[in-house]
């Protein structure tokens, strides 16, 4: 058993740096250059098995590991959360692979990967971030067709996407689209925001920092890099609005300025999502 | 009155000119293999069928053209090629209200092709499965061509829904409700609005009131009607029901295993059918 463990642990030590072949990572790269060359389009790339399932997070993975350097400092938060078990075998796969360092600090990172939200510290020029995304196309709901939705992209149609906000919005008489939400990037292209909070749409818009999107199972990468048109689609007089509880504050910091989410099992028990940011409020 | 003075207007909105229309192959020795005198659209030697050949037609703004014939007679075919839900063999079709009539929208791009469908040019289909999404509200079919053009105010999308609901005669508290439950002549009522969103200069309709019980379609005619003399649109409504062509056309051309056999004002048509085939839907019709 012990024989088995070792030999196992040595042959981790013949693994290529960030685990992936050179070429593997060169060909991410690649699609990489083509997304941000075209923002908010879905670029098709050979999504590798990762020790991962795929879901998992295996689409935001290869683009970290595509991307890293010596010297990055890496980040991952699985809903805001460093501490989740997700975020610490993701970081723990990165930084072993790598030699890199980790923190949980946005100031101190330069490559963040994340799954479900932006960190709410403010983030530069000297930071990516990479998002984990399930599905990438924001028309799937709509249109099953691959031929017809590769057209609807391609000639911008996208009127069957407001049709389904208008529907929306007269059944529930909001738009009731909460992660996800649909947004014209660069004013070309409808893109998913994945399932960031609608919290965190309108730090996308004119960003600092590159965001990456990832989705390995349906083999798709595109990118938001920095100073980006990013709309949220809605009707003029339907104003967009980010996520808000009546009186809702963090039971930990205090916070009334964070998002927030609701303590499960518990009625009216809010905390800050992003618990790096929370944790620092609480010592300082 | 002669041959070309039928089919042709002072100003036409749409002009058609040699449209032709080929399943399968293509081999020019194959038109005098079929049509009526052969007595078949289907050529015997390759299999292919001539759905449509040599069909010429104008029409202006605020006139109907009808086009009858049996099924399989390449009456929707024609439509389709128009409308460019299929691609045409062969012919030239301009509508002035696109580049004044200096292209052949046959050989427009997809892309703009379908541009057209949604300010210039309308459809209404048979089967209101095929021009309305059914699981989509009333409202929401007609939000769709309107956002396509442009339309992004919701409180004025829905009153431009109101507006085309009420004028079509679709009581305003269905306006909500999705379209699969409603009756067959209320979709097509539906369809009629969507069509009209965008003040298309031309309306195209295949067998509009087909499948629709007698009351119900007279109903739905009448409306037509009404519109056709409102709005000056160039309409052809392609139909096998003699009433349905009687009621809202002027001219119209009778087609016969792919080819126009027979083009008369309507009223002379029915009073006094030319071909032997014309004479034979005519008498079907009356008897």
């Amino acid at each position: 058993m012990t024989t088995t463990v070792r030999r196992l642990a040595d042959a981790t030590r013949d693994l290529p740096f960030a685990l992936l072949d050179e070429e593997s990572k060169r060909e991410i790269r690649r699609a990489l250059l083509q997304a941000v060359a075209t923002p908010g389009y879905q670029v098709p790339f050979g999504s590798r098995e990762m020790p991962v399932a795929r879901g998992w997070g295996s689409g935001g993975l290869q683009i970290s590991l595509a991307i890293v350097g010596r010297n990055d400092v890496v980040k991952v938060i699985d809903q805001g959360d460093d501490e989740g078990v997700n975020a610490v075998n993701l970081r723990r796969l990165i930084t072993t692979s790598t030699g890199t360092e980790e923190s949980t600090e946005v100031d101190e990172s330069t490559l963040i990967q994340s799954r479900h939200r932006i960190p709410e510290d403010a983030m530069g020029e000297d930071h990516i971030l990479v998002l984990q995304v399930p599905v990438p196309e924001p028309l799937r709901g709509i249109e099953r067709d691959m031929k017809e939705l590769a057209r609807m992209h391609a000639e911008a149609d996208y009127s069957k996407m407001w049709v389904s906000l208008y529907e929306d919005k007269v059944r529930n008489g909001v738009i009731t689209q909460t992660t996800g939400y649909p947004c014209l990037v660069a004013g070309r292209y409808v893109t998913a925001t994945t399932p960031i909070p609608r919290w965190d749409i309108p730090r996308l818009h004119h960003s600092e920092f590159l965001t990456l999107f990832g989705a390995g199972r349906e083999k798709r990468v595109y990118a938001i890099p920095p100073h980006t048109d990013v709309e949220p689609l809605t009707f003029e007089d339907v104003p967009f609005e980010v996520e808000s509880a009546d009186g809702a504050r963090c039971k930990l910091c205090g916070s009334t300025e964070s998002f927030l989410v609701e303590t499960p099992g518990e009625t009216s028990s809010w905390s800050c999502s992003d618990t790096a940011w929370c944790r620092r409020r609480r010592l300082a | 009155m002669n041959h070309d003075d039928l089919l042709s207007v002072p100003s036409p909105v749409v002009s058609v000119n040699g449209l032709g229309k080929v399943f399968g192959t293509f081999d020019p020795s194959m038109i005098e293999r079929t049509g009526p005198t052969t007595g078949t659209a289907r050529d015997a030697f390759s299999g292919s069928i001539v759905a449509a050949w040599d069909v010429n037609f104008e029409v202006a703004a605020g006139e109907a053209l009808g086009i009858v014939g049996e099924s399989g007679s390449g009456k929707s075919t024609v439509l389709r090629c128009i409308a460019g839900d299929q691609p045409a063999t062969t012919g030239d079709v301009r509508f002035t209200c696109h580049e004044e009539g200096t292209v052949n929208v046959l050989r427009l791009d997809p892309a703009t092709r379908r541009r057209l469908r949604i300010d210039k040019l309308s459809v209404v289909y048979q089967d209101p499965a095929e021009g309305l999404a059914l699981g989509v509200t009333a409202g929401g079919n007609i939000a769709d061509p309107l956002t396509a053009a442009g339309w992004r105010n919701f409180g004025r999308i829905r009153s431009r829904a109101a507006e085309l609901l009420e004028r079509t005669e679709v009581p305003l508290d269905r306006m909500d409700d999705i379209v699969r439950n409603f009756s067959g002549g209320m979709r097509q009522r539906v369809q009629i609005a969507r069509a009209l969103a965008n003040n298309p200069a031309i309306v195209l309709l295949d067998e509009p009131t087909t499948g629709l019980d007698a009351s119900v379609a007279s109903g739905v005619l009448d409306l037509v009607r009404r519109l056709l003399e409102e709005l000056d649109l160039a309409v052809v409504v392609v139909s096998h029901d003699f009433s349905v062509i009687e009621m809202l056309t002027q001219r119209c051309i009778v087609m016969q295993h792919g080819r126009v056999v027979e083009e008369a004002l309507t009223d002379q048509l029915l009073e006094d059918p030319q071909h032997s085939y014309s004479q034979k839907l005519v008498a079907a019709a009356r008897a």
